[in-house]
């Protein structure tokens, strides 16, 4: 399953609905807005996503771990929307029948919804500045 | 001559100034689109960095553009 969330990622809910007799272990990443990047102190963030696009391609990267990794239970969810510090920005957990599954499925997983899927991340600075992620080194503006 | 629709998104659409346009073109493919497009969304370059749809589906710069589609132009993602 995956999703887009625009508020808060309930991730106490998450991890009970991985919750499998057959999976011997649950491997979670969450990732987290930080308050620094490249030097700059970051005070919050902004997802921009193509959410119709974003879910059937974040669909795809479930699908395709689940058949590099069979036997296992995958679950990504990502935030659209304004972040603070400390807020849950991506939520993936893997439960498998054993660890080393686990660990790798959610590795995947993680990798691969970095670079495929329509979302941008735009860092707004305590200098008052802001700017998309990752953009600068395509556009000319 | 074709009729499409180009939608912006993120940079691009803060480049540009708007979210969307329609636009008369003889572009034949996605890459013409794009680089007809150029002024608008400020990019320098898109092959390994930005990516294209057509129709809600992800395309490659080489896919042909025909009347009516609707062109997504997504600068690099940032997801994570």
């Amino acid at each position: 399953m995956f999703a887009i969330a625009a508020t808060d990622i309930a991730v106490d809910e998450l991890r009970l609905q991985m919750m499998d007799p057959a999976a011997g272990g649950l491997c979670v990443f969450e990732g987290w807005v930080r308050n620094e990047n490249e030097g700059r102190t970051v005070e919050r963030l902004e997802y921009e996503v193509y959410e119709p696009l974003a879910v059937s391609e974040g669909e795809k990267v479930i699908a395709e771990a689940k058949r590099r990794f069979p036997h296992l239970q995958a679950c990504c969810v990502h935030r659209s929307g304004l972040l603070e510090i400390g807020d849950c920005a991506v939520w993936v957990g893997v439960a498998a029948p054993h660890r080393d599954e686990a660990f790798k499925a959610c590795r995947y997983i993680i990798d691969q919804i970095k670079v495929k899927l329509p979302i941008w991340k735009k860092e707004y600075y305590t200098d008052g500045d802001s700017g998309w992620v990752n953009c600068e080194r395509c556009a000319n503006v | 001559m074709k009729t499409i629709t180009v939608r912006y998104f993120a940079m691009f659409r803060e480049h540009a100034g708007l979210s969307e346009e329609m636009l008369q073109t003889d572009a034949a493919t996605a890459l013409d689109v794009f680089e007809q497009t150029r002024s608008r969304h400020g990019s320098s370059e898109p092959s390994g960095h930005c990516k294209v749809a057509i129709n809600d589906e992800m395309a490659e710069w080489t896919c042909d553009v025909n009347d009516g589609d609707i062109v997504l132009l997504f600068p690099p993602v940032a997801g994570g």
